[in-house]
């Protein structure tokens, strides 16, 4: 057959899912394809969805693991709501993924995985490729992946288990083929990956590459391919990256910029992870890291270096959060700067490790015993928790106070085209620490930021004591009713001294009008994309992201005033909206999804039309 | 001492006046902490580090309160946690002296984790650990170290968990300096702390203390004037395992059992020899589970061996990292391995 009956069709944007077994590689094929997507380029966001159990057993519907890859001609905010293309390699990922593939949708399925055994493991009675109606709602491509993987290797010398283990690059070849990618790309990474050690793995897996990008264009598969143009992306120099990378950059910049090293302690703990193993390996940036022993001695230590002069950091999920809520207090009354990331997953409890959520934010509030507040800031995209990463330091220095950055699993683990900023237009963070020449007073109060100036260990003539208990302005214990109620006030003030630095809100829209729709966190790409789509329709309805949560901006309160309905999406029960209703007293309506999952750009968009017509 | 060598040295003539602070020390009247305040106060000065190198953090309890009497830079932390605050600190500045002062009940209950960690780690600090056997703070309830049977508020007919050892915790950690000390003989303890802050490591060293309001007179079968010559060992190293009066009992061993044998009649070479610096924790085992009733309660440096510190190694490979690939810029930082460019 000739190429030219493989005719393209123009797409604004597609979302491709690619779902299997956790061993079949998923991650690494979504990994490539957004890596060739982005190159294009094309905007684009991603979404991995993996199990918790590392290696569930083979076939089952616990061991699914997914990965989707959202990229487009124009702005791209979300992973997607529905895949256009869902890519499966056995009967448990079908199970799993189909219900979310558009009607029409292509399914390309690996049919030498449909076994008896394997339908059985996927609650399969029967087989549903041989199902007509599946046949007639979507686009369904079977092809024997594993056989023509397998084939394509019949003179390679690797063993028949190590040619089983290609055949996720002739599913990624073949879909590279659908939407017209190149491949080179991936061949590079191949090569980079295992040319040197393993040449005959990087051999079978090129060999096994192409292959799959030959069958489409060699035989009569689809007729459908598509082709998303190069996307309108503003000038300059651009790399991908995921949330938990950005927050350690970040951090670490956010330390050169205060002149001071970087100390962060972590344990590992799901999604946080990632951050810690990314700064273990940038020690020649002057990053120290510490796997500590439990989550109290990871803020512990992270609260040592601080005392000490430099930049203690510390990042956990959920369960770790309610650990270090002690060392939070002490952090804070001792009035030392200190960065707690929480990278939130489903809770209560062990929750669900792997899938995200919102629901730490009255913890982040209020999670600790005492007055005891301390700034807050989320980040809204996986490229913005470097600026929230950084902020957090900001803060953290200027007021010497603890600063929680939230992030979450969706963020941390997303990926998406960061435009590299200039270093140059980083501010300076810089704080001095007290001057020995002067009498110190631990105490004593910087009268615009009401934060105290630190002296530290080495310091001639500066040596002090600070601890838990109470103290008066001088750094002396105290019991006195009068100075607890002043410290308690001050220390709230100084907080709330925060906002004075807080930038007005950005909105998309109008600053007035009849709805707004109000977000926080990783949200802000499904509020936005929802509400540009809903004023492209000529909806009266505007939205912003709320990056302050405590101190929240000073421009709030107004923007609120300006509009009939405030809806409030949110991924856990209704805490911002909780928190604006009684801060604000506005008739907020909250938008609630806690299904460890995003939310999708259609979920809001019904809630909006719904209100807009209630 | 290498890494605590002073960078500068304002005052090189510190006396104990100069760590005592203007606060009101406020243990009870009779408490131990007092002799052990005044013989850190006179062990600081003799160290050769200048003062404000000098770290004392503590948790919670009666001996967490310590840091507020030392003058010289002090943290008291949370209760269990120094040892993490500790770290943090030595960590960031390997030049510190570094101190951790926490109690049975800090350190080995809800501290436990956390010791076990800063001593198999060897973050080159130094602990003491107050034992008194008892919680004093919440005033009177039996701590891990308290013996079976102990009655207390909490315990009315008596405590049923086995006591913890502290020295064969730290042995079990691999702690490569565990030494003990007693409140009632300052002239040990100075002795004690001085070789303490010598080790380069982590240095654990236990005090017997005595609580005078809620477990009064628990160490006097030990070191009660009536008892210390015939129920105390002071280890010297290099020397013979000798106590009593005239040092004529002697410890021997018989196979892997150690006995008391009569020193004046022992056959030469019987009796054994201190040799703290064993690698093998056999011998070291022997000494942290000797004591009442059968056998006298070893006080002085148990163990110390050699091994590289935490922090050392820390920053050994952050300028491995240095030397290898450079000092970080922001164009590396920030680019990483991959870029595009969109004209």
């Amino acid at each position: 057959m000739s190429l030219s009956t493989h005719v393209f069709r123009e797409m604004k944007s597609v979302v491709v899912r690619f779902a299997g077994d956790s061993g079949d590689g998923m991650q690494i094929v979504g990994e490539r394809f957004t890596d060739t997507s982005v190159t294009v380029p094309n905007a684009i966001a991603t979404f991995p969805d993996y199990p918790s159990e590392i290696r569930a057993p083979v076939g089952t519907i616990a061991g699914v693991s997914a990965f989707q890859v959202h990229f487009g001609s124009s702005a791209v905010l979300t992973p997607g709501d529905e895949p256009d293309a869902l890519v499966v390699m056995n009967p448990a990922a079908l199970a799993v993924h189909l219900y979310d593939l558009v009607e029409g949708g292509l399914l390309i399925v690996n049919t030498a995985a449909f076994t008896p055994e394997n339908l059985e493991m996927a609650h399969y009675i029967t087989n549903p490729l041989e199902d007509p109606a599946l046949l007639k709602k979507y686009d369904v491509i079977p092809i024997d992946i594993t056989g023509l993987a397998v084939q394509a290797l019949k003179d390679s010398p690797l063993s028949n288990r190590e040619k089983l283990r290609t055949k996720n690059f002739f599913a990624l070849g073949f879909t590279y083929w659908v939407y017209g990618r190149p491949i080179e790309p991936t061949i590079d990474y191949i090569n980079s990956k295992w040319a040197k050690k393993t040449p005959e793995i990087a051999d079978a897996n090129i060999r096994v590459l192409k292959a799959g990008y030959f069958l489409g264009e060699t035989t009569e598969t689809t007729r459908n391919r598509y082709m998303v143009a190069r996307a309108e992306v503003e000038p300059g120099t651009y790399r991908k990256i995921s949330g938990n990378e950005a927050m350690a950059l970040g951090l670490i910049a956010g330390a050169k910029k205060a002149g001071r090293p970087l100390l962060f302690s972590g344990y590992p703990i799901t999604p946080a992870t990632g951050v810690l193993e990314t700064l273990a390996a940038y020690k020649h940036f002057d990053v120290k890291t510490v796997q500590a022993e439990d989550e109290i001695a990871a803020i512990g230590v992270a609260l040592g270096a601080s005392y000490a002069g430099q930049i203690g950091v510390t990042a956990t999920s959920g369960p770790g959060m309610c650990l270090k809520g002690e060392f939070i207090g002490l952090a804070l009354v001792t009035e030392l700067p200190l960065v707690i990331v929480n990278v939130q997953r489903g809770g209560p409890s062990t929750g669900l490790p792997t899938k995200t959520e919102q629901s730490d934010l009255l913890q982040a509030l209020y999670g600790r015993h005492g007055e005891s507040p301390v700034p807050i800031v989320a980040a809204n995209s996986p490229s913005d928790c470097f600026r929230a990463a950084f902020e957090a330091v900001r803060i953290a220095l200027a007021y010497s106070t603890p600063v929680i950055v939230l992030s979450d699993g969706y963020l941390a683990n997303g990926s998406e085209p960061w435009k590299i900023p200039d270093d140059a237009s980083l501010p300076d963070l810089s704080v001095p620490f007290a001057d020995p020449s002067q009498p110190y007073v631990a105490y004593a109060r910087n009268p615009e930021t009401l934060s105290r100036t630190l002296a530290i260990p080495g310091q001639v003539g500066l040596e002090h004591r600070i601890g838990g208990l109470e103290k008066d302005s001088s750094g002396c214990v105290s019991y006195d009713p009068e100075n607890h109620s002043e410290m308690t006030r001050l220390r709230a003030a100084k907080v709330e001294a925060v906002a004075k630095t807080i930038p007005p809100l950005r909105i998309t829209g109008e600053r007035c009008g009849k709805l707004l729709v109000i977000g926080w966190g990783g949200t802000h790409g499904a509020i936005t994309s929802a509400v540009e789509t809903l004023r492209a329709d000529g909806y009266d309805v505007s939205s912003t992201n709320v990056r302050y949560l405590n101190p929240l901006p000073p421009d709030l309160g107004d923007l609120l005033k300006g509009f009939d309905k405030v809806l409030v999406p949110e991924l856990n029960s209704g805490q911002l909206c909780m928190i604006l209703r009684a801060r604000y007293l506005v008739d907020a309506v909250s938008l609630s999804k806690i299904k460890g999952r995003p939310f999708k750009i259609s979920e809001i968009r019904a809630r909006v039309l719904q209100l807009l017509n209630d | 001492m290498a890494t605590e060598t002073p960078t500068i040295s304002p005052t090189p003539e510190l006396t104990r006046k100069d760590f005592v602070t203007t606060n009101d020390v406020r243990w009870c009247p009779g408490c131990g902490d007092y002799a052990i305040l005044n013989s850190l106060q006179r062990t600081f000065p003799e160290l050769g580090v200048p003062r404000e190198n000098f770290v004392v953090v503590s948790g919670i309890g009666c001996s967490s309160r310590f840091p507020y009497y030392m003058e010289t830079y002090g943290f008291h932390s949370i209760h269990g946690r120094a040892p993490s605050v500790a770290t943090g600190i030595k960590v960031a500045n390997p030049e510190l002296s570094v101190w951790i002062v926490t109690g049975d009940g800090d350190g080995l209950s809800i501290g436990g984790n956390h010791m076990l960690h800063l001593l198999r780690r060897n973050v080159n600090v130094t602990v003491l650990l107050f034992n008194n056997r008892i919680y004093g703070l919440t005033k009177g309830q039996y701590s891990p170290t308290s013996p079976v049977g102990t009655r207390t508020k909490t315990t009315p007919t008596g405590s049923i968990d086995n006591p913890l050892n502290p020295l064969l915790f730290a042995l079990g950690a691999e702690a490569t300096f565990i030494a003990r000390t007693v409140d009632n003989n300052p002239k040990h303890m100075v002795e004690t702390f001085k070789a303490a802050h010598e080790h380069q490591g982590v240095s654990f060293v236990e005090i017997m203390q005595n609580c005078v309001i809620f477990n009064d007179s628990a160490w006097d079968p030990v070191y009660g004037k009536e008892n210390r010559d015939d129920q105390m060992l002071f280890l010297d190293a290099g020397k013979p395992l000798l106590f009593g009066k005239n040092k004529d009992r002697g410890i021997r061993l018989n196979g892997l059992t150690p006995e008391i044998v009569d020193a004046t009649t022992a056959a030469p070479g019987d009796i054994l020899v201190h040799q703290p610096e064993q690698s093998s924790p056999l011998y070291s085992q022997l000494l942290a589970t000797m004591g009442l009733p059968e056998f006298p309660t070893p006080v002085g440096v148990i163990r110390q061996i050699q091994r590289p510190t935490y922090d050392a190694l820390i920053h050994t490979q952050v300028q491995d990292a240095k030397a290898k690939r450079g000092t970080g810029t922001w164009q590396e930082l920030l680019h990483g391995p991959s870029t595009w460019t969109v004209a």
